[in-house]
């Protein structure tokens, strides 16, 4: 029922049927002045219920927005704003909210109380996966989603600040008034869709006026100042080291992201964060239309909707009758106050009932009656809303994030922080266990002029007035009487629930919560942990400072995964790099293949071409017979410079580069500290003092943290400098016999064999424009790589390739690419996988032992030298037409194909077009001491059985005359 | 013998405008890290001072002299926009074409670089010709402020399609907001 | 986590690599024995409070760091330069 003309409204739906409502409230004041209070079926007993509080704290309300793929299910109606054509949907009820046919675990719960799955569903064991969860799983739940890929948009950001006003309640808004007219870099966080917190709510006046007009005047100012930054809808979800603050906030409009995740960092933050009303433990009180009273008072007060037509108001404290009057004052009908305490005295034109309790409730989808006990006797009320209130706990959650333990304050029957919880945080106002309006103005403005102190500025302090009421509340948890009693509404826990906990020795908070799923839900047991732990201290005759309390965690509310990975789809998952020739390569209809983060072609297709074999085996042809181009820009490119550039070469290569001549190339290899193999490359000296060394496209940026470990942190006494030139150079294999005559096309000198002989290196012109020269081979033939600046590096490549083309050659992709140097048992991080040594390699030889280099004593231990250990080897199918598969494991000929009998294991593979054989590289027990062997080959993964033959790793000319030309 | 054509690192991906924002692309014909050796920081500063005509920044800064840019760019590192001689003081190391740069710029710059980027760049903190080193979505950039609503990022020139993509997203998703 | 890099500044965790305990700064000599290298490779205190351990600022200047802080509080005491720290 609307209290007031609601002017202009919209229509959205609620399980499919229209629903009018006002652009911006929340769906649950749209309902309930629908007179709609079914909104949703409980988790576990599918139990009806309505909306239990008006804010993010609700347990009931849970709802599904939108369908499809942009379905969004466990929604708090309470958070939702109204807009036209807005489909919102209930949850965990079929066939309708309604008529749920799983209500009927609703009558068997006398079996279903806490651990009854635990008990029940232990036997056979192989039914938990297979059947007892899966049908649990369907009755128990939530809502769901579609499954399908959300094509909506999510953000995430960052944002800095000296202080984060966290709430924007009366104690927010005067803590970052107070610093923000200072000059303090302000952001003021809230959640709801507009701030001024309880001021909205609340009938009491602010500096002589209304009180949402003051806010709405302090917003103004606010707004004014350039140094202070509004958040609505706004939730500071966790607190985090170093004054990080995750915040997620709910965008509105029709295209725009539906909510941004937000990394504040701020040098102080004050928590406003008010404060949760509790519900009271009453026989049957999950009925729709119990409702928590603050929450009733917001409906009336700011939305202009009744939550019902017969109100009565059960409570223990002195806010319950704040509730009551202002009902009246609205024209509501109070159809009662009970006041558990006896002692109270109220004069009021509605029925009063001290030293009352409710002990009983009717109404089967929404509450028609309640049964009151009290001083004078007992009484049955006609009612169809029943505010209660329990007293308030301080909303301290985000000052338990960092393991801050809060504190009992018996006045208030509340925990309240523990002070510097977090580093850098005040609490101020009702979190801080204020609860007048004047106290908590007053409390926010005063942390906020400290702090504003602290950060240097010089704040003025200026107080409006405002109702200064005190707070009085006696502790009440439960009421005597039998029934079934909720606690956590969420997930359905009773007060049996936790008496069973207590009487099966789960008497530990933390046991009980893990027993009973209390505090569990979604909602993290905002409205209920405080009440269980109450119950749970009086079952077991401790008071609740030593029963303790569970912590809480982030975050504050539930926080969508598409927010935190916004951005992180599609494209966004990892940076492509493209190589200058990605373009004609993708022209030339070329696959692209990550490789790290880079793409490069598999092969190159010719029009025909029924597989990839086909191109594959032709590339490699180019390459063996006449020439290839293949694009190598991706290998990693480190100039390293200095006086002692070669002795910081030779502290992290096993080999010495000290003695390389100006104009020669030296393969080397890398180890880690441990002794095992961490990259392989080549080292180029183009001046004493200058070298250029490559890696791996695999391990580039490793190797780049690997040397300025080693230049700044083991050797700093050698005065090397080391940059990455990876980006600079487009860097071009070309390969086979003609190489040198296709390079002599696009050169401005001529090369020859004596001039440019195997492992020589030396700048050279290309039109004009300076490039490098490398004679080095990943093939085993007569190779060069030519290397340009980059913005040259397309058009090179494409001339490159026209003129191959011309020779009867061609680019090559990444598959002929491993063909070709698996032929020649040359090694990627196939092999060097990070488990493998140089002794597992055959390149013992090349650590050398006249010096000292990284890995090199490690190396040495003889666990690593022992000739029983998995080393290279060559492998070559012996059976006709049977594959080798990489990852297959390697057994004796006649062994068991089983994990006791494993000696090894296949990293690469191939089909040779140039030996015409499938052949291998791979690791075996005492492998080069087994040449000739035949051996067994099982690819379990992909059911391959196969004989293969183990041969020294290099297949095709194993003297490497062809590279030296 | 060949001829070369030089292309741009963002082909035609640049430029971009979206509500109050640009992106444009950014030229550095030629640029060149320099290393300084140890004990030489002063005789490089005081170099390039007489060749270029400006000192080598502090840490996080820019500095420029008529058309030449020289900035800090990482741990002992800087770069500078045009060619230097400094034998014997530092290790000199031809860059030119291992970076694509970008201006983007507008009212709304700063709120899609906050998209983007885990830096403080409100104008009180990053100040004109202040520079950093740090990530843009998963990409290591060189950001600097070059003007109250300018600012200009520096990628490695093999990730200038993913820089252009991430900025894109970052400017479409502020403007469906309606406002920055 | 933020982390004080001494030329950058208070930077967000997510631009730095972590590699250990700052004990890898003292390499053994190539002969100093096995047991001085078992110990220098793989035996790490786990202390409950204060540690000083190796970063590297990896998205950012590209030094690496030696940051003091404390495994209970959270605490980050400040950090050095690893070159200073091994010169």
């Amino acid at each position: 029922m609307r209290l007031r003309n609601p002017g202009q409204t919209v229509t959205f739906t609620f399980d499919g049927k229209p629903v009018q409502g006002v652009p911006g409230e929340p769906v649950t004041a749209a309902l309930l002045a629908s007179g709609i209070r079914l909104m949703g079926r409980s988790f576990k007993y599918h139990r009806p219920r309505g909306v239990l509080t008006a804010g993010s704290e609700e347990p009931n309300a849970l709802v599904t927005v939108g369908r499809g793929a942009a379905q969004d299910p466990n929604r708090r109606a309470t958070m939702v704003e109204v807009s036209e054509g807005l489909e919102v949907f209930s949850q965990n009820a079929w066939p309708s909210l309604r008529h749920d046919a799983l209500a009927v675990n609703d009558l068997l719960s006398p079996f279903l109380g806490a651990g009854f799955y635990y008990k029940t569903f232990m036997w056979p064991a192989s039914f938990w996966e297979r059947l007892y969860e899966p049908v649990i799983r369907r009755a128990a739940g939530l809502g769901r989603l579609s499954g399908e890929a959300n094509a909506e948009r999510y953000e995430k950001a960052f944002a800095f600040c000296d202080l984060l006003v966290i709430g924007a309640g009366p104690a927010g808004l005067m803590a970052a008034l107070t610093a923000g007219r200072a000059g303090v870099d302000v952001i003021l966080a809230d959640e709801d869709s507009a701030m001024g917190g309880r001021l909205l709510r609340e009938v009491e006046d602010v500096d002589g006026r209304p009180a949402a007009l003051w806010v709405a005047d302090v917003l103004a100012q606010l707004r004014a100042l350039p140094n202070v930054r509004l958040m609505t809808r706004t939730t500071v979800t966790g607190a985090y080291d170093q004054g990080t603050y995750g915040a997620l906030e709910r965008i509105v409009g029709a295209d725009a992201p539906v909510e941004c995740f937000w990394r504040i960092v701020a040098k102080r933050s004050v928590l406003c964060a008010g404060a949760l009303e509790r519900p009271i433990a009453f026989p049957d009180n999950d009925r729709p239309g119990i409702m928590l009273a603050g929450a009733v008072r917001a409906y009336v007060t700011r939305w202009g909707v009744a939550p019902g037509r017969s109100v009565t108001v059960f409570g223990n404290n002195d806010d319950a009758h704040r509730t009551a009057r202002d009902l009246a004052a609205a024209g509501i009908k109070i159809a009662g106050l009970i006041d558990a305490r006896a002692d109270v005295q109220v004069t009021a034109d509605y029925p009063v009932y001290t030293g009352g309790s409710v002990t009983t409730t009717t109404g089967r989808l929404g509450l028609t009656s309640i049964t009151v006990t009290h001083q004078g006797g007992t009484r049955v009320i006609q009612t169809d809303c029943l505010a209660i209130s329990g007293g308030w706990n301080p909303s301290l959650h985000l000052t338990c994030h960092m393991n801050g333990r809060p504190q009992w304050r018996e006045d208030i029957a509340a925990f309240v922080p523990s002070p510097d919880a977090i580093p850098g945080m005040a609490v101020a106002g009702a979190c801080h266990g204020v609860f007048d309006t004047a106290a908590c103005l007053r409390d926010g403005a005063a942390v906020a002029a400290e702090i504003a102190r602290g950060l240097g500025f010089t704040p003025e302090v200026t107080l409006p007035m405002a109702e200064a009421r005190a707070y009085a509340i006696a502790p009440l948890w439960e009421t005597p009487g039998k029934g079934r009693k909720w606690v956590d509404f969420q997930n359905d826990v009773t007060t049996k629930d936790i008496a069973l906990s207590a009487q099966e020795n789960m008497r530990s908070v933390e046991h009980m919560k893990r027993y009973t799923t209390q505090g569990m839900a979604p909602d993290q047991g905002k409205s209920s942990n405080v009440l269980a732990l109450a119950v749970l201290a009086d079952l077991t005759g401790r008071g609740i400072p030593e029963t303790g309390t569970t912590t809480f965690r982030p975050p504050f509310v539930p926080v969508s995964i598409a927010a935190m990975g916004a951005g992180g789809q599609g494209k966004g998952f990892a940076p492509s790099r493209l190589m200058t020739s990605h373009h004609a390569s993708v022209a030339a209809r070329a696959p692209m293949i990550e490789a790290g983060l880079w793409y490069r072609p598999s092969y190159f297709p010719l029009e025909g071409d029924v597989s990839w074999r086909q191109s594959c085996d032709r590339e490699v042809n180019y390459v063996r017979n006449v020439v290839g181009v293949c694009d190598v820009s991706t290998l990693g490119k480190i100039d390293v410079q200095g006086p002692d550039a070669a002795a910081l070469l030779d502290f992290v290569y096993t080999n010495r580069m000290s003695t390389l001549k100006v104009g020669r190339v030296r393969y080397g290899l890398m180890l880690r500290e441990d002794g095992f193999v961490m990259d392989d490359g080549t080292a180029a000296c183009l001046a004493p003092d200058h070298f250029v060394i490559t890696t791996t496209t695999a391990a580039a940026g490793q190797v780049m943290r690997h040397l300025e470990f080693a230049g700044q942190v083991l050797r700093p006494d050698l005065d090397a400098r080391i940059v990455s030139v990876t980006d600079h150079w487009a860097q071009f294999a070309v390969a086979g016999p003609r190489a040198q005559v296709l390079l002599n096309t696009v050169l401005d000198d001529q090369i020859t064999d004596e001039d440019w002989p195997f492992m020589a290196c030396g700048a050279v012109g290309i039109g004009g424009v300076a490039g490098r020269l490398f004679r080095i081979s990943f093939s085993g033939e007569t190779a060069y790589e030519i290397a340009v600046p980059a913005r040259y590096g397309e058009s090179l490549f494409r001339q490159l390739v026209a003129q191959a083309r011309t020779l009867g050659g061609g680019p090559y992709g990444l598959e002929a690419l491993n063909v070709l140097r698996i032929e020649k048992g040359l090694l990627t991080h196939a092999e060097l996988h990070g488990r493998t040594t140089a002794y597992d390699l055959g390149l013992a030889g090349m650590v050398s032992t006249a010096k000292d280099c990284v890995g090199q004593a490690a190396s040495r231990r003889p666990g690593l030298l022992d000739p029983a250990r998995e080393r290279l080897v060559g492998l070559r199918a012996v059976e006709e037409g049977r594959r080798l598969t990489a990852g297959a494991h390697l057994f004796a000929k006649d062994a068991k194909a089983v994990t006791a009998n494993d000696q090894g294991y296949v990293t690469s593979a191939c089909y040779s077009p140039t030996l015409d054989c499938y052949l291998g590289l791979g690791f075996l027990k005492n492998g080069p001491e087994r040449y000739g062997e035949v051996i067994r080959m099982v690819d379990h993964l992909r059911g391959v059985d196969t004989l293969a033959e183990v041969c020294h790793p290099v297949f095709v000319d194993p003297e490497g005359g062809r590279a030296r030309g | 013998m060949a001829r070369l054509i030089a292309l741009g690192a963002f082909g035609d991906l640049l430029p971009l405008q979206t509500g109050d924002v640009t992106c444009t692309e950014l030229t550095h014909e030629t640029l060149f890290s320099i290393a300084p050796y140890r004990g030489q920081h002063k005789p490089v500063s005081a170099a390039i001072k007489s060749q270029l005509g400006l000192s080598l920044p502090a840490v996080g800064r820019r500095t420029i002299a008529g058309d030449v840019i020289c900035q800090w760019i990482g741990h002992d590192a800087w770069i500078v926009s045009a060619p230097v001689m400094l034998d014997g003081l530092a290790a000199v190391t031809d860059q030119s074409d291992g970076y694509a740069a970008l201006e983007i710029a507008g009212a709304g710059g700063e709120a899609v670089l906050a998209r983007l980027v885990p830096l403080d760049l409100r104008v009180s903190a990053f100040k004109i010709n202040h520079t950093a080193r740090s990530l843009l979505g998963h990409l290591p950039v060189s950001i600097t402020r070059t003007g109250a609503q300018a600012f200009e990022v520096m990628v490695m020139r093999s990730m200038a399609a993913s820089l252009v993509h991430d900025l894109q997203e970052a400017m479409a998703g502020l403007a469906a907001r309606g406002s920055a | 986590m933020r982390i004080n890099c001494p030329h950058c500044g208070q930077r967000d965790r997510r631009e730095f690599y972590y590699m250990g305990d700052a004990v890898a700064i003292t390499r053994p000599a190539a002969d100093a024995g096995p047991d001085a290298w078992d110990d220098y490779l793989h035996n790490r205190d786990n202390p409950a409070g204060d540690t000083r351990d190796l970063w590297y600022h990896e998205a950012g200047c590209g030094a690496w760091i030696v940051v003091a802080r404390n495994t209970l509080s959270h605490a980050v005491h400040g950090a050095t330069l690893a070159q200073k720290a091994a010169s």
